[in-house]
């Protein structure tokens, strides 16, 4: 049987998917299902002084108007709203009183018999409201602005500290840039929908489909939020039609769908209009000034990384905006600012790989524009401030293969054949530019379960609570567990999505490869041990003498490693010991040894064409470099590195939530005019995965995730200085920006 | 959405008697903006009278050299016809740089001409907008601005028209056929969109009740020399920033006659026969065709965020005309800008 952990192997759920097999959250039916619409705000900040809902009780049809003030009770403390990866503060509460805090916060739900009903009698609510004045732009905001604080909870980031002297090493720097750097807000845009099916059993408890990354936190926030015992709520999700981070918290559609089912005592499902989900969380805007310092040979002294990003008005939610700074590059001089801007709107959250891209935005094309000061290039630049050290904590990394990123990066893009001159490569009438970038994330691996039950038939059920949100975990949790208990892959199956499942934290943050394929492997192993106990028994037993860590599960043996013809069948073991199913259930807590840093690199090298006289941008060809430990599944894991190369593709030239700051609300809240990169935006991309040997885990899985889309925008926009000599500090690049 | 009566046409005289007996009534054919709309609650027509039915799904070849083409014709069945190929190229490329394989299998030409601003706030029911909901103000007027006006816009109303086959069609002078209760008319297609003016409403001149059941391009095409430019925020699927149809008759280096019409920049396709003017008997060069720009622009204004639009558009004319100078065409395939 050929290991499948490395290879290309196609989705598990791949037929499920592109036959419509596979179910999402809005998907599941039970008879006299109710239908609910959401009223949202119309102002940005106030309350409502009245909420008039008798027009939409008259439509035929309408089961009730929740607001307010007639819903069931909701707990009344910040505490029962908390939910796992709450940020400090006092988290939202869907329907709780007449305060309104955001543009498009639900203000009413419309319960019908069929969705077309709901939302028909959803448009005949009215509401009359006391405004406040509002503030959502964040150059409003930004002398208001607070330092952060560490936050109290495991959840969040410390700022690291300064180090050195930064102002005396800029001061005394031979040469030095200085700018400012502006990345607006952005949102996920997942192509499924919120939505949630809330199923009203006929014993009371209630069965959740939900669309979000954590079952577990959804179950143990909803268990807070109305007081309901852990039993009596079951959350499912077991597909995602993407996320990004937009459901790592409870959104309100789940609130809002269990609101109404525990006040009607019927089955309800909400599901968010498109316009909506702009009322959920986004990658908080960034304004950033950097300063470098550097001596005249290229090497890093000092760098000041000051931000300023946006959070809402009840929540503080920030990320490590700074810190990267001094943790990609050799510099012995370092300090950072970190502020946070009150603006009136939803709070601010993660977005694949939440503060890296927008960090790295301003560091890279800082370090483009050092570059450029020096007039050296710009690899070589960053080689020459290489970091063996995570100088932020004074510790080496566990394993750090940039250095062959920008080797193999470089040569497979060519960028020795580079002039680097700005305006200097043409091709007709474009201009040629290319750019570079370097990108960095966490390798992180949290505490998970799994349990494992093999069968005297050879088959094996793997589960987990964690979810799949379409980057390919049913997939790579089937490959590590068929390669481990030595079983072809279709005799397993994988069972995740679910909180009655075992635990597992959030998918986010790109750790749920490390965490899940090592908590497949620890709980393998006593199904192993249990096996050898068996197979010890069997009469005349060639394994009776081996140790646990003697013997592997292969082809359906137990095989002792140092004379595999001493085996055992797994059938015959189980056969002998009278045992139909073996089931474990382990815990796998990540090292807890702090002494090294663990991250992921990336080196992102871009081609632009630009036609000269009208600025119109393309990308023709991309090429990530990815040191990303381990790679499990290469097709899966090419195909995020491709997705967030996309991204970052539009992070770069097209992605901008328009905010009307007069109104205080979003005007472009659809995928129509959100542009996010169509086929024509995107051409050559290659993925390269670099060896990467980690021993942090006992399989060396670094996680990928979120490593591919950080680089991406600065590349290209360094490519577009080197095609034009013009510098844009503010995305997306529009071509209206390169025009003088 | 809210709830609507449907009703089938067989043919026009029913559909112009279904129309009138409902004036809050709105046909509807691919229904790839009307339907939208509806469901924004934008759009909120008492009866939907489908027209799909009705014999206008024909492109016919007119006497005198013309070509008529049915209200009902596809926008992709007009793209790929032989003669629209042929004769009148500028007219199928500004088709194909229009929306998406998807969207222009279902839109049909009648509905192309009667699609409705993209104006942010005009889809929003929750902001004031004077088109949809008249002496409400116009939010994008200090506001979101960056896909508005620089010509003909009053204050009340900045949008601008979205349509690309339609600045191929302004610019080569189509006729719009229409029937009503009274009869039938033809409306040169430069009197068919309205400015906004006070009555920022009313997008076009149809009278109340009527429906259109023809294009008619006439003889003269610019098959040799011409080129549909559109520059966007991204390279497909978006609307016109600015976009540009341009036909040129050339007797050597000199220009015989010569048209443009701009689309993105204002509530209807824009064209200015001062600016053609002055093409008129110069050489084809870049000094003429600046000089035809700055005239197109003379009166451009801009606001907050579209203010850049107007060197863009006299970037875009220029580049243009060269292009159907050259008899090099801009490639819809193709994103480079030939």
């Amino acid at each position: 049987m050929a290991p499948y952990i490395g290879t290309a192997t196609s989705r598990i759920d791949g037929i499920a998917k592109v036959t419509g097999a596979a179910k999402y959250a809005a998907e599941f039916n039970v008879p006299g299902l109710l239908h609910g619409s959401v009223v949202t705000s119309t102002i940005a900040k106030g309350r409502i002084t009245r909420l008039d809902t008798s027009a939409a009780m008259r439509v035929k049809g309408v089961i009730d108007v929740l607001t307010h003030e007639n819903r069931p009770p909701m707990a009344d403390n910040d505490q029962a709203y908390k939910d796992d990866v709450a940020p400090p503060g006092s988290p939202f509460r869907p329907l709780y009183d007449d305060k309104i805090k955001f543009n498009l916060q639900p203000i009413a739900l419309v319960v019908a018999e069929t969705s077309e009903v709901a939302r028909f009698a959803a448009s005949l609510v009215t509401v009359e409201y006391e405004e406040v004045a509002h503030v959502t732009d964040i150059f409003a905001a930004r002398d208001a602005a607070v330092p952060i604080k560490p936050p109290a909870s495991p959840v969040g980031f410390t700022p690291p500290k300064a180090r050195g002297q930064p102002n005396r090493a800029l001061a005394r720097a031979a040469v030095r840039h200085e700018g400012e750097y502006y990345v607006p807000i952005e949102h996920h845009n997942p192509m499924e929908l919120y939505g949630a099916t809330v199923i009203h059993e006929s014993d009371g408890k209630l069965t959740v489909y939900d669309k979000t990354q954590g079952v577990q936190n959804v179950q143990r926030y909803l268990c807070g939020v109305f007081g309901m015992k852990p039993e009596g709520v079951r959350v499912l999700s077991p597909f995602v039609g993407g996320a990004f981070g937009s459901g790592l918290r409870p959104q309100f559609e789940a609130v809002l769908a269990v609101l109404a089912a525990r006040a009607l005592e019927r089955s309800v499902r909400v599901v968010l209009t498109r316009p909506q989900m702009y009322a959920l969380g986004y990658r908080p805007a960034m304004v950033q000034r950097i300063a470098l310092g550097a001596d005249a040979d290229g090497t890093l002294d000092a760098i000041a990384h000051d931000a300023v990003t946006a959070t809402s008005q009840f929540e503080e939610y920030f990320r490590q905006e700074t810190g990267w700074s001094g943790l990609l590059y050799k510099c012995a001089n370092a300090k950072y600012e970190h502020k946070l801007a009150r603006l009136d709107l939803p709070t601010s959250c993660d977005m694949r790989a939440p503060s890296a891209p927008t960090a790295l935005f301003a560091l890279e094309s800082a370090m483009d524009e050092l570059a450029v000061a020096l007039e050296l290039d710009p690899l070589e630049l960053r080689l020459r401030c290489y970091s063996e050290r995570d100088q932020n904590h004074d510790r080496p990394f566990s394993s750090k293969a940039l250095r062959e990123c920008y080797r193999q990066g470089a040569e497979a893009f060519g960028w020795n054949k580079r002039n680097g001159a700005p305006r200097s490569m043409r091709d007709g009438s474009e201009l040629v530019g290319w750019g570079m970038a370097t990108g960095i994330w966490e390798a992180l691996q949290m505490p998970i379960t799994v349990r494992i039950a093999l069968t005297a038939n050879g088959s094996a059920e793997v589960a987990c609570a964690t979810s799949d949100i379409g980057t390919g975990t049913y997939t790579i949790m089937a490959q590590v567990a068929a390669d481990m208990l030595g079983l072809p892959l279709e005799n397993i199956s994988i069972k995740l999505g679910d909180s009655t499942l075992p635990n597992s934290p959030v998918e986010g943050g790109s750790w749920i490869a490390a965490s899940v394929s090592n908590g497949i492997a620890t709980t393998v192993a006593a199904v192993r041990n249990e096996l050898l106990e068996l197979a010890k028994k069997v009469p005349n037993s060639p394994l009776a003498n081996a140790a646990p860590d003697e013997v592997k599960l292969a082809d359906g043996m137990i095989v002792d490693e140092r004379d595999g013809s001493r085996s055992v069948s797994i059938a015959d073991a189980m056969r002998h010991g009278g045992v139909e199913r073996i089931e474990q259930e382990e815990t796998t807590n990540p090292t807890a040894d702090d002494s090294r840093a663990r991250n992921t690199h990336s080196a992102v090298f871009a081609e632009v064409k630009i036609d000269e006289e009208i600025g119109v941008i393309r990308v023709t060809r991309v090429v990530s470099a990815i040191a990303g430990g381990r790679v499990l599944n290469t097709k899966t894991a090419s195909s995020q590195i491709l997705g967030s190369v996309v991204w970052g593709i539009g992070m770069a030239l097209h992605e901008e939530t328009l905010i009307d700051h007069k109104l205080g609300r979003v005007m472009n809240a659809n995928i129509a005019e959100y542009h996010v990169p169509v086929n024509a935006d995107v051409h050559d991309i290659k993925v390269i995965f670099v060896h990467e040997h980690d021993d942090s885990n006992p399989l060396g899985v670094k996680g990928l995730g979120e490593i591919g889309i950080i680089g991406v925008a600065p590349a290209i926009a360094n490519a577009v200085y080197h095609a034009t000599g013009k510098r844009v500090r503010d995305l997306p690049i529009t071509l209206d920006k390169l025009h003088p | 959405m809210i709830g609507f009566q449907y009703a089938r046409a067989g043919d026009v005289t029913d559909a112009v008697r279904l129309m009138a007996g409902d004036p809050r009534a709105k046909f509807v054919a691919g229904g790839t903006n009307l339907i939208d709309l509806m469901k924004m609650d934008v759009e909120r027509p008492s009866m939907v009278i489908d027209i799909n039915r009705l014999p206008l799904k024909e492109v016919e070849e007119v006497p005198g050299g013309g070509l008529r083409i049915g209200a009902l014709v596809r926008n992709t069945d007009l793209a790929y016809n032989a003669l629209v190929e042929e004769r009148y190229p500028v007219l199928a490329s500004a088709l194909l740089a229009g929306a998406t394989q998807q969207l222009r299998n279902m839109a049909s030409t009648g509905g192309n001409l009667l699609q409705r601003t993209r104006c942010h706030y005009f889809y929003d029911t929750a902001t004031p907008c004077n088109k949809r909901e008249p002496g409400s103000g116009c939010s994008a007027i200090g506001g979101q601005n960056r896909m508005h006006a620089i010509l003909g816009a009053s204050d009340a109303c900045i949008a601008v028209h979205p349509s690309d086959m339609c600045v191929a069609m302004a610019m080569l002078e189509a006729m719009v056929r229409v029937t009503g209760a009274s009869g039938e008319r033809a409306i040169p297609f430069a009197e068919f969109h309205r400015l906004p003016g006070e009555t920022p409403e009313r997008d076009t001149n149809l009278s109340a009740g009527e429906i259109i059941t023809a294009v008619e391009l006439p003889p003269r095409g610019f098959a040799t020399n011409y080129t549909y430019l559109k520059i966007r925020d991204r390279l497909s699927y978006a609307f016109a920033l600015v976009s540009v149809a341009a036909g040129l008759e050339l007797e050597g280096g000199t220009i015989k006659e010569g048209h443009f019409a701009l689309g993105g920049i204002a509530h209807k396709p824009w064209r200015d026969p001062q600016a053609e003017a002055a093409l008129r008997g110069q050489p084809a060069n870049a000094k003429t065709f600046a000089l035809a720009a700055d005239i197109f622009l003379r009166d451009a204004e801009g606001y907050e965020h579209n203010a850049f639009k107007i060197d863009l558009a006299r970037r875009c004319i220029m580049r243009a005309l060269s292009q159907a100078a050259a008899g090099t065409p801009q490639s819809q395939s193709s994103k480079k800008i030939v």
